[in-house]
């Protein structure tokens, strides 16, 4: 049963104990900051695997506040899963998607990063800092959830913001609060972006105020899963590689008759420093 | 000829040349100690820069005189072409070094870099670069053995090696073919975050496209070049017929170009005034329409300047084009920003400098450049044959 959690912004506080929880449970430093009167939490980083985001945006002609907790998407068919040629990343029968070197100690990641520019939602982070850096995100607890825990976050959320369960009833969940209240906007944000996510977003203002990918250069984002473009363009490579190797065979046999024979080594020779 | 000793000559410009080099050398020594994040610019919104974006990419293609030229010569038999046959696998094969020691450099867990060669991620379009790379590097070293065991006697081996060259020469052409294209391919996962000029599923078709007639112009800049070294008489109508192909590679490529953008219902975006639209623009009309038009006028095409700045003019552009997909065309989605820090830039001067350190050397102690009497009179044969 694939898992997933359903974020009703509606709900979200900015309590930020979902940001609390994740340092603890994952064991992750803090770091510094600095004061300023921004509440928002900022970008997700290595020692940062969520985020509480402050947006202002307009509903009916009134000024409202509304957080989002950012994370890993956990997507079905994950486009970081599919870059990383080293198997690296995982897409688990859970529902979460992970790393493979530090969340089960399979240490093959070469950190070449190709994993941060194929995910479309900026996820995986890097640990410039470190001589020998590991990629971080999210792992959705994957420990907790394999002993049929709720994840940390979701555990910690004291207003009902997130609320983790199978995808599958999640989704039912979602339409159903939507169909219910007027208020929603009739969209679940992850249904279908790039093939759909394990973690789904319902929210009261347009997606696009709060932050999240819906339009890019003018056109609605992609709800093909990436991994299947990908493979629309490598699944020719056999054909490629047999096809173009037979007809230079070809063509240099047809043309190797009519040539003219040369001996190579009369013909070059090193070259003079002259200066 | 052959008896003669090892000769390097050491000139003030090379000895600048050998600065940089070790300077570079220390620098990366710091980088292998205490990370990426010490030496570059790099961010989690730009995880890959200078060394990905110009070195790798840009090296890799420039390198694609060696398969053009392999392609023409030792598939199509065209014969004229010969003299520039060796100079240009020589600088593929310097080429191909450099994006591979980028590569090494760039990825952080280094030790790891032959991960991949056991855990096979087949459905990663890297999986298909990394090893088509290792691959095609390997076989050119083996071509080159070729040339190598020429001054350094060693007969058995320079046999083997004979009865090897067919299926090398094949393979030398099929993988660089199929990694020119998926250098492009990687950017398929970026549909959403490149900007549509340069996002298309055609994008491999693009690359291999335009590695393949830079090959003709990279070959007379840097023919060219090593004339100007060396007081040779430049290759010129060996560089004009060559002239012809790469006019017509780069006309289909403008045409196939703006079917893909029309067809994807983007040409528009070419025209709305964006940093962008105006990137592409550059790119297209100083780059590729302006070389196509210097190349199909016959006054301009037979001059020596001509040639040479038709194709200065191609193989900039080729580094623009990959500038634009690595850099203009994700900059606004991404967000943040990126430049290159001082020890970036400083290991990438380092790199190209050892590589023209290396040519130097290699073309004065090995047969690469043709006889100066032969060079204009590339049509006959040469003297009784020992080999086919
Ligand atoms: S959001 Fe990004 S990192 Fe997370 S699973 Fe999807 S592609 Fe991978
Ligand atoms: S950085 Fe590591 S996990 Fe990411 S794609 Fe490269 S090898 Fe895979
Ligand atoms: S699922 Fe776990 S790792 Fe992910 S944000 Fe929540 S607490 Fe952090």
């Amino acid at each position: 049963m694939s898992k997933g959690v359903l974020v009703d912004v509606t709900r979200c506080i900015d309590c930020k104990s979902c940001m609390v929880a994740c340092k603890v449970w994952n064991d992750l430093p803090s770091r510094k900051t600095e004061f300023s009167n921004d509440l928002d939490a900022g970008q997700l980083n290595s020692d940062t695997y969520t985020v509480v985001n402050n947006c202002i945006s307009e509903n009916g002609g009134e000024v409202v506040w509304r957080f989002v907790k950012r994370q890993c998407m956990h997507c079905k068919e994950p486009a970081c899963e599919s870059a990383c040629f080293t198997h690296s990343f995982v897409k688990t029968k859970e529902g979460a998607v992970i790393y493979k070197p530090t969340v089960v100690d399979q240490d093959y990641c070469v950190g070449c990063r190709y994993c941060m520019i194929a995910c479309p939602f900026g996820v995986p982070t890097f640990q410039w800092e470190k001589a020998f850096p590991y990629v971080e995100k999210c792992t959705f607890c994957y420990e907790r959830t394999q002993q049929g825990l709720k994840t940390a976050c979701t555990q910690a959320c004291p207003t009902g913001a997130l609320k983790f369960g199978d995808r599958e009833e999640l989704l039912a969940e979602a339409w159903q609060r939507i169909n219910n209240n007027p208020n929603y906007v009739k969209h679940v944000y992850g249904e279908k972006e790039y093939g759909g996510t394990s973690w789904l977003y319902i929210s009261d203002v347009p997606f696009a105020q709060l932050g999240f990918k819906t339009e890019v250069f003018n056109r609605p984002v992609t709800e093909k899963s990436i991994p299947s473009l990908t493979w629309d363009v490598l699944k020719w490579t056999p054909y490629i590689f047999v096809g173009w190797g037979a007809l230079l065979t070809a063509m240099r046999a047809y043309t190797k008759r009519r040539a003219e024979v040369h001996n190579e080594e009369e013909m070059y020779g090193p070259v003079d420093p002259k200066e | 000829m052959y008896g003669r000793n090892w000769s390097f000559r050491i000139t003030w410009f090379r000895i600048l040349l050998i600065i940089l080099v070790l300077g570079a050398a220390a620098a990366c020594l710091y980088r292998f100690i205490f990370g990426l994040g010490a030496v570059t610019n790099l961010s989690d919104q730009w995880p890959w820069g200078l060394w990905i974006g110009f070195d790798l990419l840009c090296g890799i293609a420039l390198a694609g005189g060696g398969f053009s030229t392999a392609l023409v010569v030792h598939v199509l038999h065209r014969d004229k072409y010969l003299p520039i046959a060796r100079a240009a696998l020589l600088t593929s094969l310097l080429g191909y070094i450099i994006s591979l020691v980028s590569l090494f450099l760039d990825i952080g867990r280094w030790f790891n870099f032959w991960r991949p060669f056991f855990y096979w991620g087949f459905h990663s379009v890297l999986f298909e670069v990394f090893w088509c790379i290792s691959l095609y590097t390997t076989i050119q070293v083996l071509e080159f053995g070729d040339i190598f065991f020429e001054k350094v006697k060693f007969p058995a081996l320079k046999k083997i090696l004979g009865y090897m060259m067919t299926p090398l020469l094949i393979l030398g052409i099929v993988l660089p073919s199929l990694h020119q294209s998926s250098l492009g391919s990687l950017y398929i996962v970026a549909i959403d975050k490149l900007y549509p000029l340069w996002w298309s599923m055609l994008i491999p078709f693009f690359f291999v496209w335009s590695a393949f007639f830079l090959g003709p112009a990279m070959v007379t800049v840097e023919g060219t070049l090593a004339s100007r070294a060396y007081g040779r008489q430049p290759e010129l109508p060996v560089f004009q017929s060559m002239t012809k192909l790469t006019m017509w590679m780069m006309i289909i490529y403008f045409i196939v170009k703006m079917i893909d953008l029309n067809y994807r219902g983007v040409f528009g975006m070419a025209f709305n005034g964006s940093y962008e639209s105006n990137m592409f623009l550059i790119e297209m009309i100083v780059f590729v329409l302006l070389p196509i038009f210097m190349y199909a006028i016959p006054s301009i095409r037979t001059k020596l300047w001509g040639v040479v700045t038709a194709s200065l003019l191609v193989v900039v552009g080729v580094v623009f084009n990959r500038m634009n997909v690595v850099f203009t065309g994700m900059a606004k989605s991404v967000g943040g920003s990126y430049f290159p820090s001082i020890w970036e830039f400083l290991i990438t001067i380092g790199m190209w400098s050892a590589l023209a350190l290396a040519y130097l050397f290699i073309v004065e102690n090995f047969s690469i450049l043709p006889k100066e009497e032969h060079t204009h009179s590339t049509h006959t044969s040469y003297g009784p044959s020992f080999h086919a």
